[in-house]
């Protein structure tokens, strides 16, 4: 039997086993939304695409499976470009749908027409523009692999209307043919057993964990690794939660502002581990200065990885939890206690700290509400300084229980992410902690939070600023502020309260103790002011152009205004 | 250093775009870039010449490999092959220049292809140096107009490369 | 004397004669921030880039002159994405400059790079990647060159964070050097003379005017034109205010959801003048039934546009008020006859009309009635996209250039905010309208927090039915009633506003319009109105999607 191809779509998401999508209607993929009205795919109307994108991304950032948003043509598809970005830069996979205008009408500039495919080449593991509907099973299926499989990524695919409207015999393949793809998985034997050699040798190994761990869902390993080998392990920013945080091996997140201790470890190895990382600059600082002393072992399953920062000693490219399998089975049960001391002298000598004076400090919220939490919450954040006190001061105990943007910083991306974190695990706690700037960038989708009844803490760290540029302006620019201030706010509370949702504003230690455990019990979602020290400081810092051995601190009195 | 790849990518529309985008954005630098279609007719491929050290050429090669529709990639550069360019040249000839010029052409074994008034316009496909040579013999006369393919090039002997089996087997793992 | 990239950017600007940029900070933009402390240009903090690129937007579009937004590196770029494409479909000239990352670090998907050159190739005018400071000067001024002449669009200038912080010499000042960027003079002679025959000989011609007109300044040009000829003009949503709506040749809107009689008009039409227009897919419907009898005169600066959609007898390359003007200078006085007769008749039994709600419920089009009745000629109205647009097109009479502002080629939902704020900010004394939908409004909601932050007074007018309406609209009539996730849950609109600052009224009966209207009017700061209307009132008349103009619902 003949049906439309956008009856046909709707199909092939069934059979990938989709069970959410997140979009907004519109003209052009209007047949699509015809045929979802029947199916038992839930869809969540978003408020605006942006919404929509990043919640499929928190989607399957928390589930580790493929989220899926669509969109109309025109600017429904150019809404999706920071989403779609964002998701490329994490390596998060994602199936993208747009509407496109008929195929006639391709390239004549026809209402709510844009060039989808050429826009999202830069940021897209792969697109497609289907012109033949009898290519729609094929296409569905290339599109869901690719995004799933090697280094995971967003994959788009431009329907236009004509097309989705068009009646085909329906068929799903069930494998797939792409001879230019082949993503390798099993590392290089000779490789690894030279790692193993490599590691035996060392005397002042690091392991170094990125993104790629949780892609690979290789915790596991990676654990046992570091123990086997008594080998402290630092995260990237991507790789926190990857490595239990209360571990006597963990040296927190390393970088820009990573933990003094674990950039002085990197300085110090005399053996490097990159698991699924990809030296980012972040991480790096100036490079000749990163971990000058060690050999580098670099594992990824991206080729285009290896060297592309750093010059690596020996590369393996495969999927990181079958190389580090494979691994285990070949090195040595070590000790290494000198090392050890070595790491607990650092910790001791540069420990992570900040001072309470002054007001209510940002990360006593996060202090308080890992421990309210005992760890064991999802946290999504936005992007600035929250989302770096988050990384030094919530402890992850379990694996993707941090959602945020990386590599492409996007501001807005807390709650739709947190959206779609909260609708792919429902009985799992989700908190979202977000700056008043970043917060106010998606703030719509407090209606989509609302409709969908999800219960959903939002912390908003409130400075008043945008934190992160001014305290850049502060440290480099002799404190010329300049488009940080926000110089009005709207009423977060009454905001909150506008959308239907519980508003509460905390403004000292004492109200922050008091209320979070009657405010993290609640059924519903909420919306927390927490006024915190407008001039407060990320640290510690590695300056632009320095090695990550050359952090500073702010003293006392420095975190000024 | 000039590297010579060999790419063979899906025959389907923005193909080039994909590449050509790729080299862009990551800021490397294409000599030239000669693209068309083989022996089989669902494959093209294109033959780029690009300026770079070792680490650049591993790094394009590389990216160009993730490109979902670029099905192969090979560095040729050190292999035995066979490379050729064509170049068409408008010249300034009057009639007591146009005997020398065609002399020229023939030590080149380049052809006429068309003439106006006071211009010869000639033909001539080679390897680089041969045509750079060619071109610097016409200069004086005054070169009106000239256009250049860009390379193409095809390992020698036996062995050869195509999608299906290959006699080089230069993918990236 | 030695300047940094930054300061060099902002003296271009200031050259240009800039005197606003909106814009969001961010690391790769640090230099420029820092430039901006010492000048002053005004800058606006937006509260997203959407923000700030719909407001650089509405600025040009209301004042003529370029608007200038500032993003940073990454996400700040990409979320000017849309409204790139918005100013490009409209032809709005902008300039949007991006932080990129340092150039030792381009191309290694660094912290917060994006390739946002590549990624709006397909919608700007042109763009560059800044690679050396000594460049600026140049580019800022190529920049601006091409973003305001022919037919205007945007161009984006990339600039890496050590290019904007180098200490250069700046380069001396050098004469455009462009050429591949010509720009079309006036017809030809022989052209003119065609089309003033063609002119002439018409029975029945009808001019189809578009946002040609509002662009090249030709209101007065197009006026002595028509009435020269007495030829009804009828304009497509961009040149919407090209024309005044209450002279006795205008036709209103046609196309899709345009007037019957400018519908019934174009299609028994001889001839088709068509001026600074581009034959869209919403303009003329299944293409091969639009004004298959008529000869067609196509007057536009942009020689791509000419013969792309329709084919043309008699095209006229330039620019549109120096064109007109020439046409206007050979073309003798045509008297009134049958057509003009027949197009009145038209108008007098086909009006633009709807069904009053005898229980007082609100109908959106008494809404937008009202609002004009308030606005009249002093108003700017700015509009999002949807149900409320095509309202605000049929029932607000525009007749001044520039007064009606909204996105018509991308058709971007969210606009209107924004947009308003840049047209507040370039017309600080004037009265300016946003009428927006309920879908609409909630994209770029944040933007309030501008607004009150600057002591815009804009009005904002939500027509709320509780439904993304138009897409509702189409599922109701060509998918047999089956409202697929159209349906909206909605905050409550005047508790936002509240929450803002601003002032925030619910009006749910037709006989309170008026008095919220001017007590809106009275207040000095942003107003939020909610009107909560009929919900399920549809936009008619309306051609559906592939039928011909003559073919309409309702």
């Amino acid at each position: 039997m003949e049906i439309t191809a956008a009856q046909a779509l709707v199909r092939c998401l069934e059979k990938e086993n989709i069970e959410i999508i997140f979009g907004i209607p519109g003209a052009a993929i209007a047949p699509v939304y015809d045929a979802l009205y029947n199916s038992k795919i839930k869809h969540v109307l978003v408020r605006h695409e942006q919404g929509a994108v990043h919640a499929a991304d928190g989607y399957a950032r928390a589930t580790g499976r493929v989220g899926v948003c669509m969109a109309t043509s025109g600017p429904g598809a150019t809404n999706l470009v920071t989403g779609i970005a964002n998701a490329y830069m994490d390596s998060v996979p994602m199936v993208v749908i747009t509407g496109q205008v008929n195929t006639e009408r391709v390239g004549t500039d026809a209402f709510q027409e844009v060039d989808t495919t050429g826009i999202t080449i830069p940021i897209t593991k792969h697109n497609f523009l289907l012109k033949d509907p009898a290519q729609l099973g094929e296409t569905v299926k290339k599109a869901f692999y690719i995004a799933s499989t090697g280094r995971p990524g967003p994959v788009l695919i431009d329907l236009p209307g004509d097309v989705t409207s068009s009646k085909i015999k329906f068929k799903y393949p069930e494998n797939v043919k792409l001879r230019g793809y082949k993503p390798t998985y099993r590392g290089h034997p000779n490789m690894i057993k030279e790692a193993a050699r490599l590691i035996d040798k060392a005397q002042r190994p690091v392991i170094y964990a990125g993104g790629g761990i949780l892609n690979s869902s290789a915790c596991g390993e990676l654990k046992q690794l570091a123990e086997t080998i008594d080998a402290p392990v630092t995260n990237t920013f991507m790789g926190l939660s990857s490595f239990p945080g209360d571990h006597p091996l963990y040296l927190g997140m390393l970088g820009l502002h990573g933990t003094r201790y674990a950039n002085m470890a990197i300085t110090e190895c005399d053996l490097l581990i990159a698991l699924g990382a990809r030296f980012d600059d972040r991480v790096t600082g100036r490079i000749s200065a990163f971990a000058p002393g060690a050999r580098i072992i670099h594992i990824d399953i991206d080729p285009a990885e290896i060297g592309k920062n750093v010059k690596v000693n020996l590369p393996i490219v495969g999927d990181v939890k079958q190389i580090l399998q494979a691994l285990l089975t070949q090195v040595k049960k070590t000790e290494r206690p000198e090392w050890h001391r070595r790491i607990l002298e650092l910790k001791d000598n540069y420990p992570m700290r900040y001072s309470r004076e002054g007001g209510l400090k940002p990360q006593f919220i996060i202090e308080r509400l890992y421990a309210e939490t005992d760890g064991d919450s999802l946290v999504v954040t936005d992007v600035g300084q929250h989302q770096m006190w988050v990384a030094q001061y919530y402890r992850f105990k379990n694996p993707r229980m941090l959602i945020s943007s990386g590599g492409l910083g996007t501001m807005g991306f807390g709650l739709p992410a947190a959206v779609g974190a909260q609708l792919g695990i429902p009985g799992q706690q989700v908190i979202l902690i977000t700056g008043d700037g970043s917060f106010q960038m998606t703030i719509q989708e407090l209606s989509t939070v609302k409709e969908q009844k999800l219960p959903i803490k939002i912390f908003i760290l409130n400075n008043q600023k945008l934190g992160m540029v001014r305290q850049f302006q502060q440290v480099y620019y002799e404190g010329r502020y300049m488009a940080v201030d926000f110089l009005f706010h709207p009423d977060f509370e009454l905001l909150a309260r506008a959308y239907g949702i519980d508003g509460f504003t905390i403004r000292s230690e004492e109200d922050a103790v008091s209320m979070l455990p009657g405010i993290l019990e609640s059924p519903g979602p909420a919306l927390v002011n927490c006024l915190v020290y407008p001039g407060e400081n990320v640290s510690p810092m590695v300056p632009a152009g320095r090695g990550i051995d050359e952090a500073i601190e702010f003293a006392e009195g420095e975190n000024t205004l | 250093m000039k590297h010579t790849l060999s790419v063979m990518v899906e025959n389907q529309p923005g193909v080039l775009a994909r590449v050509a985008g790729l080299f862009s954005r990551r800021g490397f630098n294409i000599d030239s870039l000669a693209v068309g279609q083989t022996e089989n007719p669902a494959v093209s491929r294109m033959t780029i010449v690009v300026e770079g050290d070792d680490r650049i050429v591993e790094q394009v090669t590389k990216q160009l490999h993730k490109l979902i529709d670029v099905i192969k990639v090979g560095d040729i550069t050190a292999e035995k092959y066979v490379d050729r360019e064509l170049v068409m040249v408008k010249v300034n000839a009057d009639a007591g220049q146009r005997g020398e010029i065609m002399l020229i052409a023939d030590i080149f074994r380049a052809r006429v292809i068309d003439f106006g008034r006071r211009t010869l316009t000639l033909e001539c496909t080679g390897d680089e140096g041969k045509i750079t040579a060619f071109e610097e013999s016409l200069r004086p006369y005054g070169i009106k107009e000239m256009v250049r393919t860009g390379k193409v090039a095809m390992l020698r002997g036996t062995r050869f490369t195509s999608v299906e089996n290959s006699g080089l087997d230069q993918d990236v793992e | 004397m030695k300047r940094t990239g930054a300061n060099i950017l902002l003296e271009s600007l200031r050259e240009e004669g800039v005197d606003t940029i909106f814009g969001y900070p961010g690391g790769s933009v640090l230099p420029i921030y820092d430039a901006i402390f010492d000048s002053d240009i005004r800058h606006i903090l937006t509260r997203h880039e959407q923000g700030a690129v719909h407001a650089a937007d509405g600025y040009a579009r209301a004042s003529g002159r370029p608007g200038v937004c500032l993003a940073t590196s990454g996400p700040g770029a990409t979320n000017l994405v849309t409204g790139i494409a918005n100013a490009y479909m409209d032809s709005v000239p902008i300039i949007a400059l991006t932080g990129q990352v340092v150039t030792s670090q381009l191309g290694k998907d660094s912290f917060q790079e994006a390739d946002i050159v590549g990624i709006t190739l397909p919608i700007t005018k042109h763009s560059y990647l800044v690679k050396n400071a000594k460049d600026l000067t140049k580019v800022v001024k190529e920049a601006f060159h091409i973003a305001t002449t022919g037919r205007p669009g945007p161009v984006l200038i990339d600039i890496p964070r050590d290019v904007s912080a180098a200490l250069v010499e700046p380069e001396e000042e050098s004469p455009l050097n462009l050429p591949g960027y010509n720009l079309p003079d006036v017809p030809s002679k022989n052209r003119l003379e065609e089309a003033v025959r063609v002119i002439m000989a018409s029975k029945r011609p009808v001019i189809y005017a578009g946002g040609g007109v509002v662009n090249s300044g030709a209101f007065m040009e197009l006026q002595q034109f028509a009435e020269k000829i007495i030829a009804p003009v009828t304009m497509t949503l961009m040149g919407l205010s090209g024309f005044p709506g209450r002279h006795p040749l205008a036709l209103g809107m046609l196309g899709m959801h345009g007037s019957k009689y400018a519908n019934y008009a174009v299609c028994s039409c001889d001839l088709l003048i068509a001026v600074g227009v581009r034959f869209d897919d919403r303009v003329t419907g299944k293409l091969e039934r639009f004004v298959p009898e008529a000869k067609v005169i196509h007057i536009d600066i942009d020689p791509a546009e000419i013969g792309k959609n329709v084919k043309v007898d008699i095209p006229l390359v330039g620019d549109v008020k120096n064109s007109l003007a020439e046409l206007i200078k050979r073309l003798k006085a045509k008297p009134s006859g049958a057509w003009q007769d027949q197009v009145q008749n038209w108008k007098k039994e086909y009006p633009l009309t709807f069904e009053e709600n005898e229980e007082g419920k609100l109908k959106p089009q008494f809404v937008i009635r009202e609002i004009y009745r308030a606005g009249q000629d002093r108003a700017r109205i700015v509009t999002d996209v949807g149900q409320h647009q095509m309202w605000s097109a049929h029932y607000y009479d525009y007749t001044r250039p520039r007064s009606f502002i909204s996105s018509g080629g991308l058709g971007t939902m969210g606009f209107g905010l924004p947009a308003a704020i840049g047209v507040q900010v370039a017309c600080p004394d004037e009265l300016v309208f946003n009428i927006a939908g309920d879908g609409s409004i909630q994209m770029n909601i944040q933007e309030l927090a501008t607004a009150v932050n600057n002591n815009l007074p804009i009005k904002i007018a939500i027509l709320n039915n509780g439904y993304l309406g138009m897409v509702r609209q189409w599922q109701e009539l060509f998918y047999n009633h089956r409202y697929s996730q159209t349906e909206l849950i909605n905050p409550d609109f005047t508790k936002i506003a509240e929450a803002y600052g601003a002032v925030g009224m619910r009006i749910e009966r037709q006989k309170d319009v008026a008095p919220a209207l001017l007590e809106a009017l009275a207040v000095k700061k942003p107003v939020v109105m909610d009107f909560l209307v009929e919900r399920e009132e549809n936009v008619m008349p309306m051609v559906p999607p592939g039928e011909p103009l003559d073919k309409m619902l309702g």
